[in-house]
């Protein structure tokens, strides 16, 4: 989230979309609801009618995997009414940036396409630039290259007529949300975006969230109180585990993970530190070698010396353009290519689209370790129905995993919030903590390095490895401290005290930090900052609810990200009665800003978006692999066979694995005529591992269902509470009928689509309560992410004769 | 005196802050007499966090002998302010469970049951198989000739159910290792 959790309650509109935030995100919907009885309007824009739509001021249904159509048909709304925030647009967008005259798009296509690859080049997606190499700029926004108009004439196809057509909304509907929303384009009003995995789970994942961006650009409301763009974050400690880039294509911190092209560190560091010429942008990553550094520092210790590169060449590199994750992963594992691993906290043979192909590949393994708090589909796979144990050659390891309440550390929220939990009892029997196992392993599989010959024993033997499992001791390396004597800002720190910020960073070997976004968490001043339960604000931080004595955020505690937008150059707050920070005196008061810097209008300031390179919001996206500007495209299995936007049906560089398993249905395939969709429940975390041994959340919800609409139900002769068999190219899975108006058919291209919806956590460990949903949906997704398309594929249903999986 | 809400509420559960009522004239002893036999009377309060969804809500734990004995929302915390969703409520459930894994668990290849192993046989044995896997498998350089010290055929999943402290470690021994197949729920 750019924003927090609290900070809801000062949105004057609520766009809630791709999210079902009051049933999996129950206790945020306190907030929505403080800002909806303060006058603010919610809308829930989703294919089911669920509690969150109960609660909104309206609910809008559309088919699922149209988001950008409908969004992009705001745009247009925005851009045509002139309900856009100019002055915000103008100074701190990339709108007024003039687009190298190389770049294009004709009927789906950016320029620089290769359909050998599916990928773009991506060099003419450029800014023209002036002789000192800054981008060249027409503030007027006249310039008929500049991103307003590229933006303006991608939109224009964007009529209300195509979107309500391709998205089942009727044009009243779609007027009705873009006005609302739209409202929020003036200085003293501010409109929030709520998203979760409804929009990241497509094969348009990462455009969904950018066509939210612009409109919350266009609209001035990024920085402000009650504004910005905010995922709602589901697992329990997914923010600050993504911090941490348990991911294959990073290192903590966001930084790439080195390539083999990047040999040495200067290789890295050339490809990966951006440089702009122009001295009003702050461009942040500009920092990122100390970062870097630092990191080296905390994983080799005094291994890690300017003369060994800071171990850096001891670092795995990857191959460009290879992808090891999940999708990968298991098809790799499929084949037999992939031989032992470590399952932590995790039910991929529940969670993974395709399930029947991942329970099959886990059979390929020769052994497996397992840490859970529950048997779970995936510990308990070799004896799965329809397996035979004695046929099944892995070794399984499941290791009991403490729960929350039986250790201590940190964990981060939603809103960036670090908070740590304490210790309330003991784990059960011989259970240890995650941070136990994998000290205590590692300091084994060190002592077979010591004691033996072995490959490149280098990395593991050089390693900063703690002996012993503590928290506050790994805290305080995230943290991270000073490897010699320094003096910085005047005060003298000895080596082995913590650093006080990252801006005390250092790329010459003097300070080591696991995670340059959690420095200042913990420092020699004021201690564990995940610790505080202070209330203190001020009058101005009191009105917008921000606590900033209470626990720390990343980064530097600053709670509202990019705030530095939420003023005006000369740094008076565009919306007073809500002020994010204010210049007052000669310095800043209210949040902690993005920067220092004194305002833009004293000619000393930098602009506001410190993380992009030129400092400004980025309407045209260059970053992207698969497009400047999101463009509609359906999802892989589609019940339409074109759109009205283009010739391309599908996102043009979407990623799959294809196998003997990985079958898919062609667009309009007859066979499967319905759209799936996926979700999670209130009472149910999941895969459901955890949550089916919880005796009263099981009560609550005890079996899987579909929710279908009674106008399908009735062309299928189902009846509430039949079972069915929902079946799609890849797999059959039995669920109970649960006939229900949440559904509506939707009216697209002239006919009727049905969609139908169904959870996700059940599984065959706990009996008579169905298996995967998962067994469905298919092994494709976003290019930029990988993440898989869960909320969109194409299935039949039929009544069942009788009952298996549920009779279990 | 300025009393946080969870004061408040703690003084008016113990019956001590009744004042009011007493100088009403109301009977204040059978009040007491239930306050001393609450279950959470006499036990020790510990502040945790919901394990589940990243609205973090607090939690204050009551615990008595060692053990867990209710578990109810953080009233001081703000941005939850006491409440708990059904999840965040069945805490003390989940953590009391008796379907929890309390020892370690081994399956023989082709084997049909679990067995109970100890900590020092598990760990030592995994330890055996990641040296045997790595030793075998490492791939020093890639087709080009360019230095790439992947370990391929390893694989680390998960999680978000752990805490930053276990996360920076378990990436950290991952890349020592070699392994590049690493992902996790931010993907799914
Ligand atoms: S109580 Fe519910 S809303 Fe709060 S953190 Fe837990 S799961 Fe999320």
């Amino acid at each position: 989230m750019t924003n927090h959790w609290i900070d809801i309650k000062n949105a004057d509109a609520i766009l809630i979309m791709g999210s079902n935030a009051a049933e999996h995100h129950p206790i945020s919907f306190k907030w929505v609801l403080e800002a909806k009885s303060r006058g603010a309007v919610v809308m829930h824009v989703d294919p089911k009618f669920s509690r969150t739509s109960a609660r909104s001021t309206f609910h809008v249904p559309l088919r699922s995997g149209t988001d950008i159509a409908f969004l992009g048909g705001m745009i247009h709304h925005i851009l045509e009414n002139g309900n856009y925030f100019k002055d915000y647009v103008v100074h701190y967008t990339n709108a007024s940036f003039i687009v190298s005259d190389s770049y294009g798009f004709r009927n789906g296509l950016f320029s620089g396409y290769d359909p050998r690859t599916s990928s773009y080049d991506r060099s003419s997606w450029s800014f023209a630039v002036d002789a000192q190499g800054r981008v060249r700029r027409d503030p007027s926004l006249r310039h008929p290259r500049c991103v307003f108009q590229l933006l303006r004439e991608h939109y224009t196809r964007y009529s209300l007529e195509k979107v309500a057509d391709i998205t089942g909304v009727s044009r009243e509907n779609l007027l009705r949300v873009y006005e609302a929303y739209a409202a929020t384009g003036v200085p003293d009003r501010a409109g929030t975006i709520l998203y979760a995995l409804g929009w990241t789970q497509h094969t348009v994942g990462v455009q969904n969230i950018r066509a939210a961006a612009i409109i919350q650009l266009l609209l001035g409301n990024i920085g402000m109180a009650g504004g910005g763009i905010n995922a709602l974050r589901g697992e329990p400690n997914v923010q600050g585990s993504t911090d941490h880039t348990l991911l294959y294509h990073l290192v903590p911190g966001y930084m790439s993970m080195p390539l083999a092209d990047w040999q040495t560190l200067e290789d890295y560091n050339r490809a990966n530190t951006p440089a702009s010429s122009d001295p009003q942008s702050a461009n942040w990553w500009r920092n990122k070698p100390k970062y870097l550094v630092s990191l080296l520092k905390g994983w080799f210790g005094e291994h890690a010396t300017r003369e060994s590169d800071f171990g850096y060449s001891m670092l795995p590199k990857l191959e460009r353009g290879e992808d090891y994750s999940y999708l990968y992963l298991f098809d790799r594992m499929y084949q037999g290519l992939i031989r032992g691993g470590f399952i932590f906290g995790l039910n991929p043979a529940n969670s993974v689209p395709n399930s029947n192909k991942v329970r099959k590949a886990l059979d390929n393994l020769d052994w497996l370790v397992t840490m859970d708090v529950h048997h779970t589909e995936t510990t308990d796979n070799w004896h799965r129905p329809g397996v035979d144990p004695a046929a099944v050659k892995t070794e399984v390891f499941l290791l009991p995993s403490a729960h929350r309440l039986e250790k201590e550390g940190s964990v981060t929220n939603s809103g960036r919030w670090l908070l740590w939990h304490y210790a309330a009892v003991k784990p059960p029997g011989r259970a240890r903590s995650f941070g136990e196992m994998i000290v205590d392993l590692g300091n084994r599989v060190r002592k077979l390095y010591r004691s033996e010959p072995g490959a490149y024993p280098d990395p593991i033997l050089k390693a900063s490895w703690p002996e012993g499992y503590d928290a506050d001791e790994v805290a305080r390396r995230i943290n991270g401290v000073f490897t010699s004597d320094k003096v910085v800002n005047g005060r003298r720190y000895r080596k082995g005290n913590l650093v006080p910020g990252f801006g005390a960073l250092s790329d010459d070997g003097s300070t080591s930090c696991l995670n340059w976004l959690y420095c200042g968490s913990y420092t020699q001043e004021e201690g564990n900052k995940a610790k505080r339960r202070d209330p203190r604000q001020t009058p101005m931080q009191a009105a917008i609810g921000l606590y900033p004595n209470w626990a720390w955020c990343w980064p530097l505690n600053r709670r509202i990200l990019y705030n530095r937008a939420s003023v005006d150059p000369q740094g008076r707050p565009f919306h007073p009665s809500k002020a994010v920070i204010a210049w007052e005196e000669g310095s800043w008061v209210g949040d902690v800003p993005d920067g220092g810097w004194p305002p833009l209008s004293s000619g000393k300031g930098k602009h506001p978006f410190i993380m992009t390179v030129h400092g400004f919001g980025q309407l045209f996206g260059p970053g992207r692999v698969d497009g400047p500007f999101p463009e509609h495209y359906e999802p892989v299995e589609t019940p339409v066979n074109r759109h009205p936007f283009s010739g391309r049906l599908h996102n043009p560089c979407y990623k799959a694995v294809t196998g003997d398993l990985d079958r898919l249905a062609a667009p309009a395939d007859s066979r499967y005529p319905i759209v799936l969709t996926t979700y999670n429940m209130t009472e149910h975390w999941c895969g459901g591992g955890e949550t089916r041994n919880v005796p009263n959340l099981l009560e609550a919800e005890p079996q899987l269902y579909v929710e279908m609409s009674p106008e399908l139900a009735e062309e299928k002769g189902i009846r509430n509470g039949d079972p069915v068999i929902v079946e799609s190219a890849r797999g059959r899975v039995e669920a109970i009928a649960m006939v229900t108006v949440r559904m509506r058919p939707l009216r697209i291209q002239g006919r009727i689509v049905h969609e139908i919806g169904m959870p996700f956590c059940f599984g065959w460990t706990t009996p008579g309560c169905g298996d995967a949903t998962n067994r469905l949906t298919p092994s494709v997704g976003d290019p930029n992410t990988s993440i898989p398309e869960f909320k969109a594929c194409l299935v039949d249903v039929r009544k069942a004769d009788r009952l298996e999986e549920l009779a279990r | 005196m300025k009393m946080s809400r969870r004061d408040f509420l703690k003084a008016t559960s113990a019956g001590i802050a009744c004042f009011g009522l007493a100088q009403l004239g109301f009977d204040l002893e059978p009040l007491r007499a239930y306050g001393a036999r609450l279950k959470i009377s006499g036990a020790k309060e510990v502040v945790s966090v919901c394990p589940f969804c990243s609205v973090s809500c607090h939690v204050v734990a009551h615990v008595k002998d060692g053990r867990l004995v209710n578990v109810e929302g953080d009233p001081d915390y703000p941005i939850n302010e006491g409440a708990l969703c059904a999840k965040g409520a069945a805490i003390l459930s989940l953590t009391n469970n008796p379907h929890r894994v309390t020892k370690p668990l081994y399956r023989a290849p082709f084997g049909d049951t679990w067995e109970e192993k100890d900590w020092e046989w598990v760990l030592d044995r995994i330890a055996r198989r990641v040296k045997d896997l790595r030793d075998r498998d490492f791939l020093p350089t890639n087709g080009r000739g360019q230095r790439v010290n992947r370990l391929e055929s390893l694989f680390s999943l998960g999680t978000s159910h752990m805490d930053n402290e276990e996360c920076a470690l378990v990436h950290q021994a991952m890349r020592m290792l070699g392994v590049v197949h690493m992902d996790h729920q931010a993907r799914i």
